[in-house]
């Protein structure tokens, strides 16, 4: 897949390219003020943060209809966006607060929204493949057509879940789209030192699934990309991994010194940042002017302020509470 | 103004180290920038800002550790008109992780207790042991352990309000407390040990003999008494009837294999008291008579070791010089017997078929019928007649 | 009915009553099962419904976690509790997790057979009973049938819960006989039950001991001490009362459990008894446990590292005798 170059006519209209431009923009703003907000207190424990992804995020799920089922990653909060969790409630679960997505009880790692169909942030690298796996059996078996966008990183492919999990799913032929964010480290450690075939895309062949590789730094590549990808799984191809060749700016976690890799080497990676790459070709095609991103990043502002809001003044989930969530009442 | 604080850089850090400012007061900052650098536990990491403005003042120098929350800083955002006097000094804000206000634990729901049976005494096993060893009736404490469980302070108390109470003065008060501790100890002693008494005449004249002529070879002070042989006497009797070298205690006898007599010993303006003199047995005439003799002198100065009073495996009493005929004494429990000896008299003794004069004692054994009964008793009386008869041996 | 048959009658009832349900483990489907639990299914069903998997504990087992939140009602069957070990981190991180970490918005309808036990000369890495650390898991239930009418109802109550069930099933069970009602409704499986009445000493197990401890009971019988045994069937949740009933009533306890004895469940019963039962016990609560060693192939030597009955019996009569 190679990405779209300007001499081209454009291959989406203004009104889907200034939507893609704005959920990039959305995550990248929730996330620097995630990063406010972790270092104010507000926020505790891990906090990973996505900036530099968001193509990958926001290209690949627009390959989904609201019917179909995600599973995420710790790293989940472009996913969230991006699926239609509103701001507001993931900030306060990342306050602690029970107006959260997961009443406080997950914090930054685990998203989940039933109503969205969003099965979670996984912090077990590889631990939601198989659920995804899983997810696309029941589908399969109750004979629907809706499929899983099932996201992981180049870490989790060092994980057995994943070998044991590709092999399944294309052993059953089962509707799962397997999208790995390659971000080049697994926490800290390289991919070339963690992989011996560091193209990740090829190891799909053993398992006899269907995949492909794309730059994840280019929104519409991905968008395509992904969107080629669900549509094979949907035909009945059984699954398919897909790449997105990505890297974050920010270090693994706040806690991260960034030791691990040079600034030269985030600097080289930021020249192909997805936010003002895909900004620039919108200028080019003439579908972006200055007044149209003040207003985006305005209306961006004011509803991460809001989220920051609401999270502040939401209430904790009441002590008395505690044990609520553990086991249901039998129902049939 | 906006305050520029010592971050949070990770669930586990609580305090920063400022290496140094990348700004300086009066220069302008962009959302985003490298502003500052902080060591922590973990590593040195740059400190980005999230306000826009100019750096109104620094109040954090390189080198200065702060807790997290310190402002750092104060950044005049744009459009803000400089502040005259910017009276803020450095200031710790305290963590959030500190709760507002204690919060009750939440506990899993207690599994229902089932009542025990009526009549059952609740108590704990410490308690149990205590009260058996003092003789305290459970039955009759009421329990200030949760469930009216009754505990070990339970049971000392009630020990403490049966010995005596503290009194003004230090001689009249031991005193008393002394005539309180023997009234307890032996009104539970007849009321709960079902006493059998024994008693036998022993000739005396071997021993009265050898000890004339012992102490013809010792120096005055080195002399021997005879009431030393007849504690001796008794001690190895016991070999013979180990059963009455006992404690009774948690309702069953305890067999002791140490040997530790008692001597009975009276003090000056009365009272009693019975220290142990440690493995009788074992020890020679001469060491019995110098300890006896300390024994004699420290109880009566009130010096004596805790373990010379709760030692005692059985008891002697001997009150021959107070000329009296026979003893018939009360168990100190938690032994199971005690022996008694009168004063030595000359009395006619039927000798191969004469009437002679002898030196003769009386013996008396006071036994727990729990423990023993009289056939081993009178084979214990038995027991000190024939060793007396050979006192070279002792 | 056997203790198989009626495991095997359970998942028939259910795979013909709910379309839901499906079953899927290794060697499930053409094989029959590891333990013939499943043999004729295949045939009944089809492939869709006994489905084989390959061998990826946890990729199945996570495969039965997603199916679960899905809407179906799977039932996996780990071949045996050491095997079980590779899907641990779907179990505990996920099926245990799901529903708390998601704040009540997903549960996880999960059913999860697993044998377990030793006294089958399997060695170390097929015989060991490590149902014990399971229930140390808060979001999950854990059940251990004894006989083939629990083998058969708890299966079927399982299936009704709304959170993960793992059912420990000892493998020297499955040709042990008994009564089962297959007309019954759904069975309690919060209760533990009080299989032999007594009044001198409460013997607590469950599953594979069952037997042993009701022979030692019997033992006991004739030497005049009257045991009464409790069959726990639950081990989480824990039916706590029904022990501290019995232990009002007869104030001593041994515990007979095929776990190790070190951070055991054996422990936990004996802690719930000394922190509910304390003013009630005559004498400390005794354990009769398997030897503190992985399981030994050689017969004599896992004979002796299991619990026996003599064990059970002597611990009852050392408990009781005076000592006078």
């Amino acid at each position: 897949m190679s990405a779209t170059t300007l001499s081209q006519r454009p291959p989406v209209d203004r009104e889907h390219a200034l939507f893609l431009l704005r959920e990039m923009l959305r995550i990248r703003r929730f996330e620097e003020k995630a990063a406010e907000m972790y270092s104010l207190q507000k926020i505790h424990g891990f906090l990973h943060l996505y900036i530099g992804e968001e193509a990958t995020g926001v290209g690949a799920m627009q390959a989904f209809s609201p019917e179909d089922a995600i599973v995420a990653t710790y790293r989940e909060h472009g996913h969230a966006l991006a699926r239609g969790i509103p701001a507001r409630v993931l900030m306060a679960e990342m306050f602690g607060k029970v107006t959260g997505c997961s009443r406080g009880h997950g914090g930054s790692m685990h998203f989940f929204d039933a109503s969205r169909r969003f099965y979670g942030g996984y912090a077990i690298v590889g631990g939601g493949l198989p659920i995804a796996v899983g997810l696309a059996l029941a589908e399969k078996m109750q004979g629907g057509s809706r499929i899983t966008g099932c996201y992981f990183g180049d870490g989790a492919v060092a994980e057995g879940e994943f070998h044991e999990s590709l092999n399944l799913a294309a052993l059953w032929k089962l509707p799962v789209v397997f999208l790995c964010e390659n971000n080049l480290y697994a926490m800290g450690t390289a991919l070339a030192r963690h992989q011996a075939q560091t193209d990740i895309s090829r190891k799909a062949g053993a398992y006899g699934l269907g995949s492909s590789a794309v730059d994840g730094m280019d929104v519409l590549a991905v968008e395509a990309a992904a969107k080629q990808a669900a549509q094979s799984v949907r035909s009945g191809n059984g699954p398919f991994l897909l790449e997105l060749k990505t890297y974050r700016f920010r270090a693994h976690s706040m806690a991260d010194p960034d030791l691990y890799r040079t600034k030269a080497e985030i600097e080289e990676w930021k020249k192909r940042d997805p936010i003002p790459l895909f900004q620039s070709r919108l200028r080019e095609w003439g579908f972006l002017a200055d007044s149209d991103l003040d207003r985006i990043e305005a209306e961006i502002a004011a509803e991460i302020d809001e989220a920051v809001r609401f999270a502040e003044e939401s209430a904790p989930e009441p002590i008395e509470d505690l044990l609520k969530d553990v086991e249901g009442p039998v129902t049939t | 103004m906006t305050e520029f604080v010592m971050p949070q850089l990770g669930a586990d850090m609580s305090a920063g180290k400022l290496l140094g400012w990348r700004k300086n007061v009066g220069e302008s900052v962009r959302r985003g920038d490298i502003i500052a650098d902080v060591e922590t536990d973990k590593a040195d990491i740059e400190i980005e800002v999230f306000t826009s403005g100019v750096i109104e003042k620094i109040l954090v120098q390189p080198g200065e550790k702060v807790p997290v929350g310190t402002v750092l800083a104060i950044i005049r955002q744009e459009g803000e008109a400089a502040k005259a006097e910017a009276p803020l000094a450095p200031k710790a804000v305290p963590s959030e992780a500190a709760p507002a206000k204690p919060v009750a634990p939440v506990l899993p729901p207690r599994p229902a207790v089932t009542p025990s049976e009526p009549g059952r005494v609740h108590a704990s096993p410490v308690a149990k042991k205590l009260a058996a060893e003092l003789g305290i009736d459970l039955a009759s404490l009421a329990g200030t352990g949760p469930g009216g469980r009754i505990t070990l302070e339970d049971v000392q108390k009630a020990a403490q309000a049966r010995a005596p109470q503290p009194a003004p003065t230090p001689e009249l008060d031991r005193r008393a407390r002394m005539r309180q501790a023997i009234a307890a100890a032996m009104a539970r002693s007849k009321r709960e040990i079902p006493h059998y008494y024994l008693s036998t005449a022993i000739d005396m004249s071997r021993v009265m003999a050898w000890l004339t002529q012992e102490n013809l070879k010792r120096s005055v002070e080195d002399r021997l008494v005879y009431g030393v042989l007849l504690v001796k006497a008794v001690a190895l009797a016991l070999h013979d009837v180990p059963e009455l070298n006992s404690v009774w205690s948690a309702g069953k006898a305890v067999q002791l294999t140490d040997i530790h007599v008692g001597a009975a010993i009276s003090l000056r303006g009365g009272g009693l008291i019975a220290p142990a003199l440690h493995n009788t047995d074992r020890q020679s005439l001469d060491e019995l008579m110098k300890n006896f003799r300390d024994l004699v002198q420290r109880a009566r100065a009130g010096s004596l070791r805790s373990s010379e009073l709760s030692d005692p495996t059985i008891t002697v009493t001997s009150l021959g010089e107070q000329g009296v005929e026979a003893v018939f004494g009360i168990i100190y429990p938690p032994q199971v017997a005690l022996v008694g000896f009168g004063k030595i008299t000359e009395r006619p003794w039927s000798s191969g078929g004469q009437i002679v004069s002898r030196p003769v004692l009386t013996a008396t054994l006071s036994g727990d019928h729990r423990v023993t009964d009289g056939h081993r008793g009178g084979l214990f009386l038995a027991a000190i007649d024939r060793i007396l008869q050979e006192p070279e041996k002792l | 009915m056997t203790y198989r048959e009626a495991a095997r009658a359970a998942i028939r009832k259910a795979l013909r009553e709910d379309p839901r349900v499906f079953l899927m483990g290794e060697d499930v489907g053409g094989y029959g099962g590891a333990f013939a639990v499943s043999l004729g299914l295949l045939e009944e069903f089809g492939p869709e419904r006994i489905r084989d998997a390959p061998l990826s504990e946890s990729a199945f087992v996570g495969a039965g976690i997603g199916a679960a939140l899905g809407g179906m009602r799977p039932i996996v069957e780990i071949m045996t509790v050491n095997f079980s070990m590779l899907a641990m981190d779907q179990i505990l991180n996920n099926a245990a997790t799901l529903r708390h970490m998601s704040g009540g918005q997903f549960n996880v309808p999960l059913v999860v057979r697993v044998a377990t036990g030793g006294g089958r000369q399997m060695a170390a890495q097929h015989s060991h009973s490590l149902e014990g650390w399971y229930a140390h898991i808060p979001g999950i239930k854990v059940l251990t049938p004894a006989t083939a009418a629990d083998a058969y109802g708890m299966l079927l109550a399982a299936l009704h819960e709304p959170d993960p069930v793992f059912i420990f099933e000892h493998a020297t069970l499955y040709p042990l006989e008994g009564e089962v009602d297959e007309a019954a409704q759904l069975i309690d499986i919060v209760h533990a039950s009080v299989t032999r009445k007594g009044k001198d000493v409460t013997l607590i197990t469950y599953g594979g001991t069952l037997g042993k401890t009701m022979q030692a009971a019997d033992r006991l019988a004739q030497e005049g001490i009257e045991a009464e045994v409790i069959d726990l069937r639950s081990l989480r949740p824990l039916d706590t009362p029904t022990i501290l009933a019995s232990v009002a009533k007869t104030h001593r306890a041994i515990v007979v459990d095929e776990g190790w004895r070190t951070g055991s469940f054996s422990a936990e019963i004996s802690a719930q008894i000394v922190e509910n039962a304390f003013d009630d016990l005559d004498a400390p609560v005794a354990r009769v446990c398997s030897a503190e060693v992985p399981m030994p192939y050689a017969k004599h030597l896992e004979t002796a590292a299991l619990p026996k009955v003599e064990e059970i019996v002597s611990a009852a009569r050392e408990m009781i005798s005076r000592h006078d």
